[in-house]
C-alpha cells in the first residue's frame, strides 16, 4: 500500500520526461563530470590493485625488473663517457730522444717545442733521473749497476693544446715530431681510448636495443595482466554493454590499471637502480682513489627519472589499451547463451 | 514503437529460431510474449536489444531500422531501451546505488544527478533506503526490483523483460507485474516474455504467442489498441 502511494507520487514529475536526458548539465558541469569520472576511474583502479596485493605486486615487480636493465645500462654508458671525458684531455705524447745528447740540448729542444702554438706543455724527464727512479722502483738495482752506461733515453712528455686533442691532430703532431733528428720514437697512447669509445658505442646501441625489447616486454606483461583482468570481469563488461556503455567507457578502468602497473614498475626500477648506485658509490670511490682520480659515480638526473616514470606509465597504458581493445570485442552479451 | 517485418533468424548450425515473423506494437502499449521454450521468445527480445541481428527482414524500433545501427552505434541505441533479465544481471560487488546508477554513469551524468535519479527509481520500485546495501543482502524479489529500477532509471520509452518472474513465487510475480503495469500507465511501452500463462491471462493484456518461431494463429499481430 505504502509502496503504491509512493509510486503514484512519482508519476507526477514524470510529465516532463520527454526533455532530452542530461539537459540539466551545462557545459562546465559536463567538463567537471568528465574529470570527476576520470579521477574516479584513476583511484578505483588503484583500489582494485590494492585489494589484490600479491598479484599486483608480482606484476609491478616483473615490470620493474624489465625496466631496470635499460636504466642500468644507460647509467653504465653515461658513467663510461664521464670517465673517458677526463682521459680525453690527458692525451700526452711521449717522445723518446736519441741517447747521447747533452742536458742543454735537451732543454733547448723542450723550449723550442714549448713555443709551438699547438703544444701547451712539455715536461722533461732526464735520463739520469729516470734511471734513478727505475732503480728505486724496479728492484733491479744491482743488475743496473752492472751497466756501464745509462740505457734509458731522455724523455719529453708533450701535451697538445685543447683544440689539438683530436685523434687526427695528435697523430699529425706525432708524425711530424718522429721525423725530427733528435727524436728517436714518439708514442701516442690513444689507441686504447679509441677502442674504449668504440666499445661504449656498441654498448649504447645495446642499450637502445635492450630498451626497445624490454619496452615490448612491458607492453606484453601489462597486456597479459589486463587480459586476465578482463576475463575475471566478464560479467561486469557484459552488463555494461547491455545498458549501453560505449567501448571507451568499458576500456577506461583497464587503461588506468595499466597506467598504475607501468608507473609502479618504473618506481621499482628506479628504486633498484638507485639502491644499487648507493651500494656501489663507496667501493667505486675507493677504486678511483687508488687510481688517483676523484671520479664520482653519476646517478640518474631528474629529467631521466621523469622520463622513466613517464615511459613506464605510458607503456602500461599502451599495453592495456591493446589488450582491452582486443579482448573487449570478444565479450558480447548473448555470445555464450 | 516496435515493428518486425518478415524477420527470420537462423543461428549458426542451422536452427531457425524465427521465421517470417511480422508483428508490431504501438507506443505506450503493453504486451506479453508467450510460447513454449524454444519458440523464439528470447531471440525476439535479443533482436530488439541488438544482442542478435536478424538473418532476414527488418526490425524497426522507435522509427529506427536496427539493420542500420552499426557496431559503434549500439551503445547509444541500447540507451533508449530498458532491459530486465530473468537472472537480474546485477553486479554483486557494487551497492544497489551503483547498480541502479550504472546506466546514468555510462551516459556521463554527474554524481549528484545520478544520486537523485537513482533514489527516484528506487522509490518507484519500493526500495528507497536500500541504496547502500549490496545485492546479496536482498531477497530474490528485491533483487529483481533493483534490476527493474536499473532498467527504468534513464527513463527509456521502451522496456523489454525476459522472463522477469521466472524465479519468483506467484505472489512476488504478481507484484512485479503490477509494477510493470504502473510503468505502462505513465506511457512506457512494455514487452514482457513470460511462460506463466495463468498470470498473463489474469492481467488481461495483449498476448503475442510464438510457436516454432512463427506467430501463432489467434494472437494479435499488431494494430491492437487498448
Amino acid at each position: 500500500m505504502n509502496r503504491r502511494r509512493s509510486v503514484r507520487k512519482d508519476t507526477q514529475p514524470r510529465a516532463p520526461r520527454r526533455k532530452p536526458t542530461g539537459s540539466g548539465l551545462r557545459l562546465p558541469g559536463l567538463i567537471k563530470a568528465y574529470f570527476t569520472r576520470h579521477a574516479q576511474n584513476l583511484f578505483s583502479a588503484l583500489g582494485r590493485m590494492v585489494r589484490q596485493p600479491v598479484g599486483s605486486l608480482l606484476t609491478v615487480t616483473v615490470i620493474g625488473i624489465a625496466l631496470c636493465l635499460p636504466v642500468a645500462l644507460h647509467l653504465l654508458v653515461v658513467n663510461g663517457k664521464a670517465i673517458t671525458s677526463s682521459w680525453d684531455s690527458a692525451v700526452d705524447l711521449t717522445a723518446y730522444l736519441k741517447t747521447g745528447q747533452s742536458g742543454d740540448a735537451v732543454q733547448k729542444l723542450a723550449a723550442k717545442l714549448r713555443q709551438r702554438s699547438d703544444i701547451s706543455n712539455v715536461d722533461v724527464i732526464p735520463a739520469d733521473k729516470a734511471l734513478e727512479e727505475f732503480r728505486e722502483l724496479s728492484g733491479f738495482g744491482e743488475a743496473l749497476d752492472a751497466l756501464t752506461s745509462n740505457p734509458i733515453p731522455d724523455v719529453l712528455v708533450i701535451r697538445p693544446t685543447e683544440e689539438n686533442l683530436s685523434a687526427a691532430s695528435v697523430k699529425l703532431l706525432a708524425d711530424e715530431l718522429a721525423a725530427w733528428k733528435e727524436i728517436d720514437l714518439v708514442q701516442v697512447d690513444t689507441a686504447w681510448v679509441e677502442r674504449f669509445h668504440a666499445l661504449l658505442n656498441i654498448l649504447r646501441r645495446a642499450v637502445t636495443l635492450a630498451a626497445g625489447l624490454l619496452a615490448v616486454g612491458v607492453v606484453v606483461i601489462v597486456g597479459n595482466t589486463i587480459r586476465l583482468d578482463i576475463q575475471n570481469r566478464k560479467n561486469e563488461i557484459e552488463v555494461c554493454k547491455l545498458i549501453g556503455a560505449s567501448d571507451a567507457f568499458i576500456r577506461r578502468p583497464f587503461l588506468y590499471s595499466g597506467f598504475w602497473y607501468g608507473l609502479g614498475g618504473a618506481f621499482i626500477a628506479l628504486l633498484v637502480v638507485n639502491g644499487t648506485l648507493l651500494l656501489l658509490q663507496k667501493p667505486i670511490r675507493q677504486v678511483a682513489g687508488l687510481y688517483g682520480s676523484n671520479f664520482e659515480l653519476m646517478g640518474l638526473d631528474p629529467a631521466f627519472t621523469l622520463l622513466i616514470l613517464a615511459g613506464g606509465s605510458g607503456l602500461g597504458w599502451l599495453g592495456s589499451w591493446l589488450a582491452a581493445t582486443r579482448h573487449m570485442r570478444l565479450i558480447e552479451p548473448g555470445k555464450d547463451s | 514503437m516496435i515493428r518486425f517485418e518478415q524477420v527470420a533468424k537462423r543461428y549458426p548450425g542451422g536452427r531457425e529460431a524465427l521465421s517470417e515473423l511480422s508483428m508490431s506494437m504501438e507506443k505506450g502499449e503493453m504486451a506479453f510474449l508467450t510460447g513454449h521454450s524454444g519458440a523464439g521468445k528470447s531471440t525476439l527480445l535479443k533482436l530488439i536489444a541488438l544482442i542478435e541481428r536478424p538473418t532476414r527482414g527488418q526490425v524497426i524500433i522507435n522509427g529506427q531500422n536496427t539493420n542500420g545501427v552499426s557496431r559503434r552505434k549500439i551503445p547509444a541505441y541500447r540507451r533508449q531501451i530498458g532491459i530486465v533479465f530473468q537472472d537480474h544481471k546485477l553486479l554483486y560487488d557494487r551497492t544497489v546505488m551503483d547498480n541502479v546508477g550504472l546506466p546514468l554513469v555510462v551516459q556521463g551524468i554527474g554524481h549528484r544527478e545520478v544520486g537523485r535519479r537513482v533514489r527516484a527509481a528506487l522509490d518507484q520500485v519500493g526500495l528507497l533506503g536500500k541504496e547502500k546495501l549490496f545485492p546479496v543482502a536482498l531477497s530474490t524479489g528485491e533483487q529483481q526490483r533493483v534490476g527493474i529500477a536499473r532498467a527504468v532509471v534513464s527513463k527509456p520509452d521502451l522496456l523489454i523483460a525476459d522472463e522477469p518472474t521466472g524465479n519468483l513465487d506467484p505472489d512476488l510475480s504478481l507484484e512485479i507485474m503490477s509494477l510493470f503495469q504502473r510503468f505502462n500507465d505513465v506511457g512506457v511501452t512494455l514487452l514482457i516474455a513470460s511462460h506463466d500463462l495463468a498470470l498473463v491471462e489474469r492481467l488481461g493484456k495483449r498476448r503475442i504467442i510464438l510457436e516454432s518461431g512463427r506467430l501463432k494463429q489467434g494472437s494479435q499481430p499488431g494494430g491492437f489498441h487498448r
